[in-house]
């Protein structure tokens, strides 16, 4: 199958043909010192501190045992939990396009609901509801980064499913294959770019996330606690520049994610170019 | 067949209740349960009055902020071959991946006490960290790509053949951008504001390193969640929660009007 799969005709975007001139690179300039400003410096600022006291010191507080557990912790869950969402993103995604029942409007709009949802008004809620079953556990946190990620791949799968063109899976069908072997040899193969994009937005998100986590996993050393937390602990107790190290791996890991995101989809779109 | 549909069904369903209804519904529920008059009074206490303009004014500043430069850089990205470009268009997604903690840490390194330009604005009186522009500065960061990732593509898509025609008859850049560009892109638009708006009321974690949380002060509503909640106040932080399920259920709800008006226009 592999390369003969037929992917979906993505629609050619129209060329910018004109140039704005002067105008553009103004726009150019505003665009982009904007940036340096609001996000560039700052983080600019985040790995200087970091390297304060030497190459040596930054090492010695990332490999710290309490900060190696929780970044373990950390890449471990929230890979779980990028898979999880991808296999029931595309289950999601396929009952809104594919299914008719009432109120599947409602459920479309209704998965959005955790990037409107304040973060930690996301974290109360699961505590209160899941409360002492699962307060404090890594289950709660599992739970929390669910909800806050769930959106990622139902939406990227969405549109995707679509545009598919339907005659394929008819004449798969028609040929004798089996819905199970039309979803796993037509289907599939076109929505794994919009999985992986969906469930890798996922997993860097789910890396970060503070907000949601931060009550309802209790934080405890070696056990529930993430690295986001744990950098927030370091910054509370005033060791700026152990808080700074950290920060930064999680900094490259979430770059690391968006960058092989980036590559994986320009090999995926090699065709249409 | 109907019925592996029907499992299907269930247990996309089921989830989709188990992780997000029924926990949303659990925390209005639980605003509620007190009564109204108690509720009230929870969120009109000075310190939740004062959270709540203060979160107003912070999205008041942050959003329109997000919006002028999303708009520009929207132009940029859609309508400009300028080199470097593609180096632009790749940062502008760096703040969706990084996260709360890390943002705010970063301005704390950089305007706070012993950060870079922190010694120079406090002899010029300025005080950035634990007070509103470090707050406002947090949420333009997390808000910044919001605007552009929902202009550009519609930029894309409408192409500029409207533009041009308006500039052969004559159209001035500024006509055209207000009678042709803006138009066209105005649902796409009002998404992005939607989003960025939903986000700068909810953040939370950059926020919570930077404002130095003094209640009356530098305090916004999702701040003073976790503070009631770790004051033991659960009936207040679910009464402020419940404020905040509220907002997010009205974005909810224009996101969906938008994106109908948007697919008819």
């Amino acid at each position: 199958m592999g390369t003969t799969a037929v992917t979906v005709p993505t629609r050619r975007r129209a060329r910018p043909t004109r140039r704005l001139g002067g105008a553009g690179a103004l726009g150019f300039g505003i665009s982009t010192l904007w940036l340096s400003v609001i996000v560039l410096l700052p983080l600019a600022a985040l790995v200087d501190r970091s390297l304060h006291d030497g190459l040596g010191e930054f090492w010695r507080d990332v490999t710290a045992r309490q900060a190696v557990a929780a970044l373990r912790f950390t890449i471990l869950i929230s890979l779980a939990v990028a898979v999880i969402n991808a296999v029931m993103g595309v289950l999601i995604a396929w009952v809104l396009v594919r299914d008719e029942f009432p109120g599947r409007r409602v459920v479309n709009a209704l998965i959005d609901l955790p990037f409107a949802l304040p973060t930690v008004v996301a974290g109360l809620t699961l505590l209160a509801l899941y409360g002492d079953a699962v307060a404090y556990t890594k289950w709660a946190v599992l739970l929390a980064l669910l909800f806050v990620t769930l959106p990622f791949v139902v939406r990227s799968v969405q549109p995707v499913l679509l545009a598919l063109d339907r005659e394929m899976e008819d004449a798969a069908a028609s040929l004798g294959a089996r819905p199970a072997t039309v979803f796993r040899r037509i289907v599939l193969p076109n929505l794994t770019g919009a999985i992986v994009s969906g469930a890798a937005l996922a997993f860097a998100r789910a890396v970060g996330e503070f907000g949601s986590v931060v009550l309802i996993s209790g934080n405890k050393p070696f056990d529930t606690q993430v690295t986001a937390v744990y950098a927030y602990k370091q910054v509370e107790s005033d060791n700026a520049t152990g808080a700074a190290a950290v920060s930064v791996t999680l900094l490259a890991l979430s770059l690391g994610v968006l960058v092989a995101l980036r590559v994986f989809e320009r090999w995926a779109t090699r065709h249409d170019r | 067949m109907t019925a592996s549909r029907l499992a299907l069904r269930f247990v996309a369903l089921g989830y989709l209740a188990a992780i997000l209804v029924v926990p949303v519904a659990f925390i209005l529920y639980k605003t509620l349960e007190p009564g109204p008059a108690a509720v009230w009074r929870s969120i009109t206490t000075p310190a939740a009055v004062h959270a709540f303009w203060l979160t107003i004014e912070v999205a008041a500043i942050a959003v329109p902020l997000t919006t002028l430069f999303g708009m520009v850089c929207a132009l940029v990205l859609a309508r400009t071959r300028v080199p470097g470009r593609s180096v632009l268009e790749a940062l502008i997604d760096l703040p969706f991946a990084v996260s709360p903690v890390v943002i705010g840490l970063a301005l704390f390194l950089l305007y706070g006490r012993e950060g870079w330009l922190g010694p120079t604005l406090a002899e010029a009186g300025i005080q950035v960290i634990f007070s509103v522009p470090g707050i406002v500065l947090a949420t333009v960061f997390v808000c910044l790509p919001f605007v552009v990732r929902e202009v550009t593509p519609v930029l894309r898509e409408v192409g500029d053949e409207a533009e041009q025609a308006a500039t052969t008859l004559g159209a001035s850049p500024w006509q055209t951008f207000r009678r042709i560009t803006l138009p066209a892109v105005r649902w796409g638009l009002a998404y992005g504001v939607v989003l960025a708006t939903a986000r700068a009321i909810g953040e939370f974690g950059a926020v919570s390193v930077v404002s130095g949380k003094v209640s009356g002060e530098t305090e916004t509503l999702t701040l003073l969640v976790e503070k009631r909640f770790t004051n033991f106040d659960l009936a207040g932080a679910y009464a402020a929660s419940g404020l905040l399920a509220a907002i997010a259920l009205a974005t909810l709800l224009a996101m969906t009007l938008i994106n109908r008006k948007g697919a008819v226009a």
